[in-house]
């Protein structure tokens, strides 16, 4: 399996390669922004009605994960749905896909901006939980402690001999941990972005997910274009 | 025969002027349904086919439209309103000309759907546009003759079939409009013909005297070209003389980048100041229309230019065409050649400039085709589907349809003759829910059909989305650029990606001058003034030429000879010398040399199949040698050859051409390899899938290419068969894939393939490296690549410690 090891406020931690955290110590498996319904919300609007396969892929790529680290307690961060009554139009096969999987091991929906009130498919629904060292929340607080979050979908991206490598990444400082959007149809928002740029301490390092992950000082923006000199 | 009208006679007797024959044939034929005119350039082409319209309106014309004239380039309708006022006022004519395009205000083009003129100049888009809306009807009622100026290089594209199929549209609403076509000299009329014509009615053609041969010649220098390279700057000063010679010369060059630094070396050598201009398609629009004016002024000795200057706008007194690199198509070098001297029946001057060793031997095949009158052309297949997609949701934007209506519609434009109805109804389909097997979300269809059986837009305000995404012509994704500073000049525009490889303090040409990049805001490229003498090559992409078939044919002739005495001594010497450190491409053998170069290994195969079966075989033989674990990382390909890229050498390329595994290989392709992605993401776009614009904000282009991977990724794992995978694999067969021509190459040369192991880069191989267009490869390479960049970061973070202060030992572009 395809994981890297760090710890984070005293705990050992594992990022998985498709964006993932598992928590061997509690066997907990985190994941963040699912957006699950994303296309049935862009159709609903009027426009061209995308593949209807972004929930089975999300689903299927978490049952695998699921099924490799056998977790007693998964957390959602937060945004599992497009919107909040998207979930009353998913697809039945895919609703009891989900409650089966929530049904079967103790499962945290924490709410998320796209996604306020009770999921109804099983598990529990939270604004935020702790869990010994470690809180777990949707948006990250200017005053962590100890916090892992999602709703930015970080993606980090390098020039390496002259190829562009673009790929969702953790981010990571003595103080917050970030997850990559697990989802299948979500965007990212660039490590060197103003916002994460400052949010992140300056020694924090990103995981990159791929077939393997690998750790490496945060992209981020240069100085002038921070500052907007 | 066919008098013209007093007014006009008397307008051509003021000037002393006689109709050429063909206007006569124009005017003579002009009851035709259907009429196309073959002209060279100069020939009074244009006028020729409006001289119909001036005759029928001259005398107290009826309000409304009668003549719809539609040209490729919005530039082209502008110069025609300008020429047609000549004769339009100077005979006294009470017609109303407007046009209509992009640029258009708001207000103008709502008032010209209200009270139309009697004529109307347009693009392919704006005409698309006009017929989404409910009063196209009205606008449209009485119009008489639709004129399509520039058909060759329309028919080459999806602009063609997109405007075809807007033409079916106007001739269900106007039972009796006649269609005329405009084309330069091309090498298969009937073609265009079929295009033209209303199906299954026949198009007439007329072929105007093609007039004397040109008047063409290879440029020698005293100084040889380079081996290698497209700059040609070592022609500047023999190409200054030739300017100096001329009144106005016309400097053709085969990409933008190639054109900024030919113009910048000809300033440097530009003692006497000439006054020589610039002008392709990625300067700024203002800095293009002051080149233009000063040309139309006859203010300027020369413009360096690109194929924006390629179509029929009248510049004024061109007494020489020189063109700089490879022609790479003989029709396209004709249709150049005539830029010059527009005065009917004198023969065209032209220069051919080789940039390098290499296109000396192209421009002597090319100027060899030219005498023989040895057009090349290759034939279009079926119309592609997408463009039907994006006709089915105008139609549905115009108002309630019949789907048996505009079936028939659709089949009446030439090239959807063949269309059937199962695949008109899947495309349908495709509009109205998204043609998915899973059928998860029918309750927001986009199109839905009533109960009185018309098919109709669930919500009437998508209207507006696919409006403003309406046409065919798939932008480069583009930053732009301009100075820094309040109120900075707007100079032009660069690739994103090449924007990406730039960090501050490095310099790069654009518009003629040095620049040197600040800084990004807000999607803007900001530069300052440099003065460096060397600029850092501004890589951004103009069009993309391939060599023709017959062209390519011509070279493999040429170099199986034992000797080359048509050729200069220095181009002759450099075949020599590639015949001695390596070898040349032989009949019936396969060359490959493998060499290392740039920190990579190089791999070269000489296959000259063409451009299309070369990439095709890049595509493979790359899949093939992730599969023996060689690491490529990308190729590119030309007419001749491929060259691949990659951490690893071949040393034995005979399990990697077995022609049964190459052939399996074709079926797994299609998985994830970018040229697939750039062909769904372009359909995609096409068919509405994707939109490039929301409210009117334009999405930046990198989110654009993110979802449309991974749209084609889903549709690859869960839907193979889907409408846009179908297109998709279509568009890449037709103009991508050719692989009989890798099957022919194979049985052709069997297991006689020459691996030539050699230290460095080769006198034939050196071009390819200068190729655009380089295909990225994502596989193992990239992992490799992450693992040495996480060793050497690890390294440098623990030496910066020590060795303060440390410069920054890599960067994020932005």
């Amino acid at each position: 399996m395809n994981r890297l090891s760090f710890d984070f406020r005293g705990e050992h931690l594992e990022a998985l390669g498709s964006g993932a955290l598992h928590w061997p110590a509690r066997s907990v498996l985190v994941v963040s922004d699912l957006h699950l319904g994303k296309c049935a919300r862009l159709s609903a609007t009027g426009g061209a009605a995308l593949p209807p396969y972004d929930a089975r892929e999300t689903l299927g790529r978490l049952e695998r994960d699921i099924a490799a680290t056998s977790p007693a307690h998964v957390i959602c961060l937060g945004d599992s749905f497009d919107t909040a009554d998207i979930r009353a139009h998913l697809p039945m096969e895919e609703r009891s896909r989900i409650a089966d999987l929530a049904g079967a091991r103790r499962w945290t929906w924490i709410e998320g901006n796209h996604d306020p009130g009770t999921a109804g498919l099983g598990g529990e629904t939270r604004a935020d939980l702790g869990l010994g060292p470690l809180t777990f929340r949707h948006i990250a607080r200017p005053d962590p402690g100890g916090e892992i979050s999602g709703h930015y979908h970080p993606k980090a991206r390098l020039a390496l001999r002259g190829r562009m490598i673009s790929r969702p990444c953790f981010l990571l400082d003595a103080e917050r941990l970030i997850l990559p959007a697990y989802g299948a149809y979500t965007g990212g928002l660039r490590t060197d972005s103003p916002t994460l740029s400052d949010l992140m301490a300056p020694d924090a390092h990103a995981i990159l997910c791929g077939p393997k992950p690998v750790r490496i000082p945060m992209p981020r923006a240069a100085v002038q274009a921070r500052t907007g000199t | 025969m066919t008098d013209l009208p007093q007014k006009l006679q008397r307008w051509f007797d003021a000037r002393g002027w006689q109709m050429h024959p063909h206007q006569q044939a124009m005017l003579d034929r002009a009851s035709a349904p259907a009429l196309l005119l073959i002209a060279p350039t100069g020939g009074g082409k244009t006028l020729a086919g409006f001289l119909p319209t001036l005759s029928e309106l001259s005398e107290a014309p009826a309000p409304g439209l009668h003549t719809l004239y539609v040209s490729p380039l919005k530039a082209l309708a502008a110069d025609i309103k300008r020429n047609l006022r000549t004769p339009i006022e100077e005979a006294g004519l009470n017609i109303r000309v407007e046009d209509r395009t992009g640029d258009t205000t708001a207000t103008q083009k709502k008032r010209q759907r209200a009270d139309p003129p009697h004529i109307l100049l347009t693009t392919p888009e704006s005409l698309a546009l006009l017929t989404s809306y409910e009063d196209a009807p009205r606008m449209f009622a009485g119009l008489k003759r639709v004129v399509i100026d520039e058909i060759h290089s329309l028919a080459e594209s999806k602009r063609g079939d997109q405007l075809m199929l807007a033409l079916a549209r106007l001739q269900t609403l106007c039972p009796d409009l006649r269609r005329v076509g405009l084309s330069a000299t091309v090498d298969d009329p009937e073609a265009i013909a079929r295009l033209l014509a209303r199906h299954p009615d026949r198009t007439e053609i007329l072929e105007a005297d093609p007039g004397p041969d040109p008047d063409i010649e290879m440029l020698v220098t005293d100084t040889p070209p380079p081996w290698s390279g497209g700059g040609a700057k070592y022609a500047i000063p023999a190409v200054l003389d030739e300017v100096r010679k001329h009144k106005t010369t016309l400097i053709f060059h085969n990409t933008r980048a190639q054109a900024e630094i030919f113009f910048h070396h000809l300033w440097l050598a530009n003692d006497e100041g000439l006054p020589i201009g610039i002008h392709h398609g990625s300067l700024d629009r203002g800095q293009r229309e002051r080149v233009e004016a000063a040309m139309v002024a006859g203010d300027l000795r020369a413009i360096v230019c690109t194929g924006s200057l390629d179509l029929g706008i009248d510049w004024g007194d061109v007494d020489l065409v020189i063109q700089v690199g490879a022609p790479k198509n003989v029709k396209r070098l004709v249709q150049r050649i005539g830029r010059a001297n527009h005065r009917y029946n004198a023969p065209s001057k032209a220069l051919l400039v080789p940039a390098n060793r290499f296109e000396v031997v192209e421009c002597v095949a090319a100027l060899n085709a030219v005498r023989a009158r040895d057009l090349d052309g290759d034939p279009r297949g079926p119309g592609p589907r997408d463009v039907l997609c994006q006709h089915i949701l105008i139609a549905a934007c115009a108002g309630p349809f019949d789907a048996d209506m505009l079936y028939a519609e659709m089949i009446s434009a030439g090239a959807y003759a063949g269309l059937t109805r199962a695949e008109f109804d899947a495309c349908l389909d495709f509009c109205a829910t998204g043609g998915y097997a899973l059928r998860a979300y029918d309750q927001w269809r986009r199109i839905l059909q009533r109960e009185d059986g018309l098919w109709q837009l669930r919500d009437p305000r998508s209207a507006q989305r696919i409006r403003m995404n309406i046409g065919t012509i798939q932008d480069t994704d583009t930053l732009k650029v301009r100075m820094r500073g309040r109120g900075g000049k707007p100079l032009g525009e660069v690739e994103e990606g090449f924007a990406a490889t730039l960090t501050k303090g490095d310099t790069f040409l654009i518009g003629g001058q040095i620049v040197r990049y600040e800084g990004l805001r807000e999607m803007t490229v900001e530069v300052s003034r440099d003065a460096a003498q060397k600029p850092k090559i501004a890589t951004f992409m103009g069009t993309k030429f391939a060599t023709s078939t017959q062209l390519s044919h011509r070279i493999v002739e040429m170099c199986q000879q034992a000797d080359w005495p048509e050729l200069p001594e220095h181009t002759a010497d450099w075949l020599r010398l590639q015949r001695e450190v390596s070898r040349l491409p032989q009949p019936g053998r396969l060359l490959i040399e493998s060499f290392p170069h740039d920190g990579r290994e190089q791999l070269v195969v000489y296959g000259f199949a063409g451009r299309n079966a070369m990439q095709t075989l890049g595509l493979l033989l790359t899949k093939r040698m992730e599969e023996e674990g060689l690491a490529p990382m990308g190729f590119v390909a030309t007419d001749y050859a491929t060259l691949i890229w990659g951490l690893d050498a071949v040393t034995n390329p005979t399990p990697l051409f077995d022609i049964d595994r190459l052939e399996a290989g074709l079926d797994g392709w299609l998985a994830g390899n970018a040229v697939m992605k750039r062909t769904f993401r372009a359909s995609a776009h096409i068919a509405g899938l994707l939109e490039r614009q929301v409210g009117g904000q334009r999405k930046s282009g990198k989110q654009a290419t993110m979802s449309s991977d991974i749209l084609y990724d889903t549709l690859l794992k869960y839907d193979p068969d889907h409408l846009l995978m179908q297109i998709t694999r279509e568009e890449a067969m037709r103009g991508l894939v050719d692989f009989d021509r890798i099957r022919e190459m194979a049985a052709r040369v069997e297991d006689r393939i020459d691996l030539l192991r050699l230290s460095r880069i080769t006198p034939l191989s050196a071009p390819l490296f200068l190729e655009p267009g380089r295909v990225p490869i994502k596989g193992t390479a990239d992992e490799r690549l992450l693992e040495e960049e996480v060793t050497r970061l690890l390294d440098a973070s623990g030496l910066a410690g020590i060795d303060a202060p440390a410069k920054p030992v890599w960067r994020v572009p932005w």
